[in-house]
């Protein structure tokens, strides 16, 4: 390697130790992220079934797809959970952030909450059935406990979508919080200490100081939540497979089920590219919404 | 001493003006919070260590039930089919270490090889100086915008037509080399590194690639870390990617092999005891591995890798 030898680094190029460099994570990029990425939008107009070559049908799978009731209901399910998950997480991180910040510096308490994201999507979906579980289960005997009736979380039409958005948020809120609880220090304190020198109280600094300086910050925090949160497979698949009777039967639950249940690749690559354009349009529609790119200090 | 002098002012302030009674709902709010956080993994132990019929008889009981290690024998192979049934397992053998160590094997594959490489391109982004370089990195941040699962399904087939479906290489090939995320969040770290460190040593003599394992490397080594136990993390914990590709026991992982412990539920009803031992020995390593470096982690989660 003859370019690693002494001379100033203003002097000249670097392109071929670039090129050494680069190479692994740009033939990675290539194979693995580019590649897969336009064939997927290739395979989305054809009829592939993995033992035969794919052939190609033009629009007929997306115009299946229009007309698919199930998958109009996939979608409707899949925007349901996505409401409840990102609504409930985004409030109860932002509460876990402020208190995180205001009452305490403990490492040790950030280090607590982040724990359930330390288990995999599977774990938190087995131990919630479980605790769950309408007969055996620790939290119906709460229910019970409280006065009211067993509730069938997991085995229920109207409960399961919210129980599995519940589920996600208790796995995820902790990683969330500390993401905010990172954007709240660079508040700087002495907005605060001017602030209660004027009298204000906590509820009004958070309205006043934290929320509008910590916009940027929870614009993309959003942003980054709710394109993962459009992804929901794992939980679905252990606890209630779809079920009952399609209610959650989420829209990345029926593509895995149109490809590897049903072997139409073809399908389910147009309904992958259906997604791709939805969380698109979600995030440019957020950023200018949210007007992530711009701060309010300084 | 006069900053000294403030903090004491504020204090005084702070606890006339802020009445105990609001701080301490707001403690209590916390205090609810990490009994939520917590009580599930109480519960998961709990449950591991009582009997089947135990736990039907007492379904609220805070302690274990009939105290038994007979759920972790069950989770770790380590009883005999009639013994498993007579308990209330499946009794279908369960290949506990072959998949501990196929997940061990894909998390340290996938993690040792993206981070070091990610490096290697962030270093090329960040301080090496070549033409097109800002185009090249436009193309690897429009690759953020790529969610992961819209490549899952492509990725299956390319994997397929490699021939390495059912292989621990399948399962780990595709983030092994890169992800853009891990490349974005490093070139970050980099460019905040000043360039006089690099100079002073290049001025010593060595070498660009001397300096970048010497010199920038180490001194990266609290991103590269927390990046390096997330990227363990995340990999240790996918689902959704191996079980696309893995079909057996050879290349099964701990979270496939969870679900289908899950899935395989015995005429008596699912057998909770086994089933929460073995999600307690699939989780232990993750919040072994956290509290190792749990003091360097928490504190750079954060905005350096997206702001």
């Amino acid at each position: 390697m003859s370019i690693a030898s002494s001379s100033p680094p203003t002097s000249r190029g670097d392109g071929r130790l670039a090129a050494v460099f680069l190479a692994p994570a740009l033939l990675g990029f290539l194979v693995f992220l580019l590649w897969p990425t336009l064939r997927g939008v290739y395979l989305s107009f054809t009829r592939f079934n993995l033992l035969t070559p794919a052939e190609w049908v033009g629009l007929d799978n997306y115009v299946r797809m229009v007309n698919d009731p199930i998958f109009w209901d996939s979608l409707q399910v899949t925007v349901a959970y996505v409401v409840i998950n990102i609504g409930v997480q985004t409030v109860a991180a932002l509460a876990i952030a402020v208190l995180l910040q205001r009452l305490t510096q403990s490492a040790v308490l950030r280090g607590i909450v982040l724990t359930p994201y330390l288990m995999s999507n599977v774990v938190a979906g087995i131990v919630w059935l479980w605790i769950l579980d309408t007969q055996l289960g620790v939290g119906n005997e709460i229910v019970t406990a409280l006065g009211a009736d067993r509730i069938p979380f997991l085995a229920d039409e109207t409960w399961s979508i919210p129980t599995i958005a519940l589920i996600n948020v208790w796995r995820h809120v902790g990683y969330t919080a500390l993401l905010l609880f990172a954007g709240l220090q660079a508040i700087p304190q002495h907005l605060y200490e001017a602030a209660k020198v004027d009298g204000a109280g906590e509820w009004r600094m958070f309205w006043r100081i934290t929320l509008p300086l910590l916009r940027p910050v929870l614009a993309v925090v959003l942003i980054m939540t709710v394109i993962g949160s459009f992804q929901v497979f794992d939980t679905v698949a252990v606890t209630t497979m779809g079920g009952p009777a399609n209610a959650t039967n989420v829209l990345q639950y029926y593509i895995y089920g149109s490809a590897f249940g049903r072997f139409q690749f073809g399908y389910a690559s147009a309904m992958s590219v259906a997604l791709l354009i939805v969380l698109t349009a979600i995030t440019v529609l957020q950023y200018r919404l949210t007007r992530a790119g711009r701060t309010d200090l300084g | 001493m006069a900053a000294v002098a403030t903090t004491t002012v504020t204090t005084v302030r702070r606890t006339r003006r802020r009445p105990p009674l609001g701080r301490a709902v707001a403690w209590a709010v916390m205090a609810a919070i990490v009994l939520v956080t917590l009580l599930p993994f109480y519960w998961i132990l709990r449950t591991a260590l009582s009997t089947n019929t135990g736990l039907a008889a007492q379904p609220a009981d805070l302690l274990p039930v009939d105290f038994t290690t007979g759920g972790f024998e069950r989770a770790l192979g380590l009883q005999s089919t009639e013994e498993a049934i007579a308990q209330g397992g499946s009794g279908a053998g369960l290949a506990f270490w072959r998949y501990l160590l196929n997940s061990v094997l894909v998390s340290t594959l996938i993690t040792a090889c993206q981070i070091f490489f990610s490096a290697m391109a962030a270093y090329a982004f960040s301080r090496l100086r070549w033409r097109g370089r800002d185009k090249v990195f436009g193309l690897f941040l429009a690759g953020l915008m790529v969610p992961t699962i819209f490549t899952l399904l492509p990725n299956f087939v390319l994997i397929k037509e490699l021939g390495l479906v059912d292989t621990l290489l399948g399962i780990a090939l595709p983030t092994m080399f890169m992800t853009p995320f891990a490349v974005f969040f490093l070139r970050q770290f980099f460019m905040n590194i000043p360039r006089e460190v690099e100079e002073a040593a290049l001025l010593d003599g060595a070498g660009k690639v001397r300096v970048f394992f010497r010199v920038l490397l180490p001194m990266a080594s609290t991103p590269v870390l927390t990046l390096a136990v997330l990227t363990y993390i995340t990999s240790w914990n996918d689902y959704f990617w191996p079980l696309m590709v893995s079909y057996s026991d050879s290349s099964r992982v701990l979270s496939v092999a969870l679900a289908v412990f899950r899935a395989q539920t015995p005429q008596t009803g699912t057998d909770w005891s086994g089933l929460m031992a073995a999600t307690l020995i699939a989780a232990l390593p993750m919040l072994v591995l956290f509290g190792l470096f749990a003091r360097r982690i928490v504190g750079s989660i954060g905005f350096t890798g997206i702001k």
